[in-house]
């Protein structure tokens, strides 16, 4: 966090600045909308590596970082992306081939981690998971946990409810708080401060940006100073948690922006191909780095293709779009 | 009337929904069997989305529970967190069907969408829990989906990702869970229900066609099928609902 400043920066900066070998990340958006893949593309570019990814849903963005090696440790609650892969393939061939280390918890686990990091206390509790594997087996052992710092000794703890039966429950499960070192989100507005405006749903976007020791805004539109504080009861991220904005239209593609665009099927489909084959994937990775910035990889893409997932106005995704 | 297993499912399923229920569904064929039971039998059922869409419009098929699509004309626009405390919440809590599906379950309705093999070194490796353990745990009932695979329906399963009854009719009290489990498994064969006192799974119908002794050759654990009738087929207005109203272009049937 920042609190004051003009924070609008090169996408290729920002990541330079914040994004670190080794760095604690998170990504906003869910398995194929507005994950942040501009800047997804962009730390595939920079070939930064060993990144501790904290994930609840995010498909797309996720199975990017992983396929090009940019992760080492990956904690996770869902790796697919709906009809277009199950199961995330390069998530899955990583995990196989031992090539990250994973730590599965449920969805609201994640989110509730987010949460309490957010809220700056070390836990919070829920009834989720007792009686589970979640809960039982570990994939950060005790000695890695123990030898990294940055990481809380223990999975998640089950407690007897110190309230006695309080509404009813025995017992809770208490999650740790996560403070990513950065997490980056793709939002629909946002002003040079840094205050953020999200269409629709906002998954766990909002708890992500505020657990973070560091906050990477991009954006559709990029507005002048009061226009977003006109309507405040809209907006959901104020400045004060915002490090740096980037204007990058179409900046979650291929994944969706609610009443922007929706998703690429065609790229999707193809994406789930070239995961299949090492070849393949070796080379939609060449494709990615030979391209610098993501209006090189738009314009790969073409116009044509761009306009038919364009949004319709009063639905928000694109009606017409073939998606078989 | 020609129709398909995956139709018999997503009818079969919807049946089992009712106008009280808010239903929280998934992607694919779950998607489908509430979008089935809106437009058929219970329209004033609600549909819910773990990523905090409620009462969607859904006018075109969502393919992921991220889409889009479940963001228009909804009640609410919210995020995860909101949607799975609907579902702790103790209120509401209790009228919330899930509709779940996995890579393995067993007799007392555990599922494993995790791993096969060792979970510190796979043989096969699956999406996860996303938010199908918090619902298990939290919601009075569930409707499972499965393919009737000797190696799905497992003695012991090979990850425990979401709670059924867990070892029995006191598991899931024992383990601190809130009373409700699973409600019924529908499969490309038929569909099985829990005893009321021994929570194990039962026959409860097999599809025209099917006889009982074939869904056992397909499961790794016997089940008692004494109680098993014949399920009706899906109508000619069932049909054609599904067909045109929840999946025109084919997405998932």
């Amino acid at each position: 966090m920042k609190v004051n400043g003009y924070k609008v920066k090169k996408l290729d900066d920002a990541v330079k600045t914040y994004v670190k070998d080794g760095c604690h990340l998170s990504i906003g958006g869910f398995t194929l909308n507005r994950n942040p893949m501009a800047a997804v593309y962009e730390i595939i570019r920079q070939k930064i590596k060993d990144l501790h990814l904290y994930a609840h849903s995010n498909g797309q963005g996720a199975d990017e970082l992983i396929g090009a090696g940019a992760v080492s440790c990956l904690e996770i609650a869902y790796g697919g992306t709906g009809k277009f892969a199950s199961t995330c393939i390069r998530f899955r061939k990583a995990i196989l081939e031992k090539q990250i280390r994973v730590e599965d918890y449920s969805n609201y686990q994640m989110t509730l981690r987010f949460l309490a990091g957010s809220m700056g206390v070390p836990f919070l509790p829920t009834r989720s998971s007792l009686g589970t594997d979640i809960i039982k087996k570990w994939g950060f052992g005790p000695e890695f946990r123990e030898q990294n710092l940055k990481l809380p000794d223990k999975k998640m703890v089950e407690l007897e409810n110190p309230f006695d039966d309080w509404c009813d429950t025995k017992k809770v499960v208490l999650v740790p708080a996560i403070n990513p070192d950065v997490t980056i989100i793709h939002v629909q507005k946002a002003d040079y401060k840094g205050n953020c405006r999200i269409d629709g749903l906002t998954f766990a976007d909002v708890e992500q940006a505020k657990a973070a020791r560091t906050l990477i805004i991009t954006c559709e539109e990029l507005l002048d100073d009061d226009y977003l504080k006109n309507n405040p009861d809209r907006n959901q991220i104020p400045f004060i948690h915002a490090d740096a904005v980037a204007h990058i239209p179409y900046g979650a593609y291929p994944t969706a922006c609610y009443k922007y665009y929706d998703y690429d099927p065609v790229f999707l489909k193809q994406y789930a191909e070239f995961a299949k084959n090492e070849g393949r994937y070796q080379s939609y990775l060449e494709s990615i780095y030979s391209r610098k910035t993501h209006t090189e990889l738009l314009d790969s893409v073409g116009r044509e293709r761009l306009e038919m997932i364009m949004a319709d106005k009063n639905r928000g995704y694109a009606r017409k779009l073939d998606r078989r | 009337m020609d129709y398909t297993l995956k139709e018999m499912m997503a009818i079969v399923a919807a049946r089992e929904i009712q106008n009280s229920d808010i239903v929280f569904c998934g992607t694919g064929i779950s998607m489908l069997a509430a979008m089935a039971a809106k437009n058929i039998n219970a329209p004033q059922s609600v549909i819910f989305f773990e990523t905090g869409a409620i009462d969607s419009e859904l006018e075109d098929l969502p393919l992921a529970v991220g889409d889009s699509r479940i963001m228009y004309h909804a009640s609410s626009n919210s995020g995860l967190l909101d949607a799975f405390a609907t579902m702790q919440n103790r209120f509401t809590c209790s009228h919330v069907v899930g509709i779940l599906g996995a890579a393995q379950i067993d007799i007392y309705g555990n599922l494993n969408s995790t791993v096969i093999g060792d979970y510190h070194g796979p043989d096969v490796r699956f999406s996860g829990s996303g938010g199908a353990c918090d619902v298990a745990s939290f919601v009075s009932r569930s409707i499972i989906f499965m393919k009737q695979e000797k190696r799905k329906f497992k003695k012991k399963l090979d990850y425990l990702t979401s709670p059924g009854y867990l070892d029995g009719p006191a598991g899931r009290k024992k383990a601190g869970l809130s009373e409700g489990g699973p409600d019924c498994v529908v499969t490309d064969m038929g569909m099985m229900a829990f005893d009321s006192e021994s929570k194990k799974m039962f026959l409860r119908g097999y599809y025209p066609g099917i006889i009982p002794e074939e869904i056992l050759q397909n499961m790794e654990f016997e089940i008692d099928v004494t109680r098993a009738e014949e399920i009706k087929p899906p109508s000619a207005n069932e049909l054609s609902l599904l067909r045109e109203k929840c999946d025109p272009h084919r997405l998932i049937l």
